[in-house]
């Protein structure tokens, strides 16, 4: 009877799946260093996400793990790069 | 999967994976879309604030439903996330900002 | 990090991060959280020597449902402005808003709630005139947006940090 949940966890995959190829498609074209680095930020948040609906397609708490580890890794790396790309204005005022 | 989940907790958690994806999935169009970087800095906040809150509040109904007890650790991916990912924002935003007038 | 009448508080969140963590509230298990919460709170002292004295709970209760509902309210704004983007490309443009806000935590605070609310980024803050420099995704729909900083949150945020 209860086939609403396993849809609703298959529809957000496919979105979250879409819109990291989004996100990809803006890291390939990118103009500026910025905008790679936006997109990396974005799709870190969609693979964060697509392992909790992951835990909820499954029923697993071991997911929530994985993202937390996301979150942490995903935070460092991203700042890592932007801070990287504003170097030179820590001498500038 | 999951089959034996009352109703309670499955309407709620799939209408709000629904709503999730369906933001998540507006901002990276957003980003993919818009015009200037300036714009496009926006966009990908959508997924980090409302995606996130919607598919973590559907975990916390979901494992709550199925140990039978009070699940609420997500709420710490929740805290870290707001608190770190407008870090990056404002990061991007001010190399933006200094490498368009240099 | 804080203390206010002799009650240190970065201890008790880690406690209580810890405690949510590892999911089970025993003895063994608090004890061990607590130790651990102590000797990071006591190692991370120097690191950030700049005190922090927050007060007035119910204020910062109020503060955060009101960010939430801001937060909702311009996930859907910014959703449809990305939708209409074909037919209309927003106007997106900076605003300068003086501040009387002068408490760095405040500010900080300050910072996170604006860029975290889709719509909005913290662009630059000039700490001699005071002045902050907000990046607005479209200036066209009519919020008064430095009505918003201003009386929605600089305001509760004074209260709670000055």
């Amino acid at each position: 009877m209860n086939v609403l949940l396993p849809w609703a966890v298959h529809f957000a995959l496919a979105c979250f799946a879409l819109a990291m190829f989004l996100g990809l498609l803006r890291l390939l074209r990118g103009p500026s260093a910025e905008d790679r680095i936006l997109a990396l930020d974005a799709m870190y948040i969609d693979a964060l996400l697509i392992m909790l609906t992951l835990g909820i397609g499954f029923g697993s708490g071991a997911y929530f793990d994985i993202a937390l580890v996301i979150a942490l890794f995903g935070f460092a790396g991203s700042s890592a790069m932007a801070k990287f790309l504003l170097r030179g204005e820590v001498i500038e005022p | 999967m999951n089959g034996d989940l009352p109703l309670w907790a499955a309407l709620p958690a799939a209408l709000l994976l629904v709503c999730g994806g369906l933001i998540t999935l507006i901002g990276a169009f957003g980003m993919y879309r818009l015009e200037s970087f300036h714009a496009r800095v926006h966009a990908p906040t959508l997924g980090a604030s409302m995606g996130m809150v919607c598919v973590l509040l559907a975990s916390m109904l979901v494992s709550s439903a199925l140990e039978n007890r009070l699940v609420i650790h997500e709420l710490l991916i929740l805290l870290f996330v707001f608190m770190t990912s407008p870090v990056t924002t404002m990061l991007l935003m001010r190399a933006a900002m200094f490498h368009r007038r240099g | 990090m804080k203390h206010r009448a002799g009650v240190p508080r970065l201890p008790f969140f880690l406690l209580l991060a810890w405690l949510l963590l590892s999911g089970d509230a025993s003895l063994g298990n608090l004890l061990l959280g607590l130790a651990f919460a102590v000797f990071i709170a006591v190692a991370a002292r120097p690191l950030r020597p700049l005190s922090a004295r927050p007060r007035r709970l119910r204020a910062a209760v109020l503060l955060c449902c009101r960010v939430l509902v801001d937060i909702a309210r311009s996930n859907l704004a910014v959703a449809g402005i990305i939708l209409r983007a074909a037919r209309r490309p927003p106007n997106g443009g900076f605003l300068t808003i003086p501040l009387e806000l002068r408490d760095p935590h405040g500010l900080a605070m300050l910072a996170v709630i604006v860029t975290g609310a889709p719509g909005t980024v913290w662009a630059k803050h000039d700490a001699q005139s005071n002045e902050l420099t907000l990046h607005v995704l479209d200036l066209d729909d009519r919020t008064d947006w430095a009505r918003i900083v201003k009386q929605r949150y600089e305001r509760p945020l004074m209260e709670i940090f000055e």
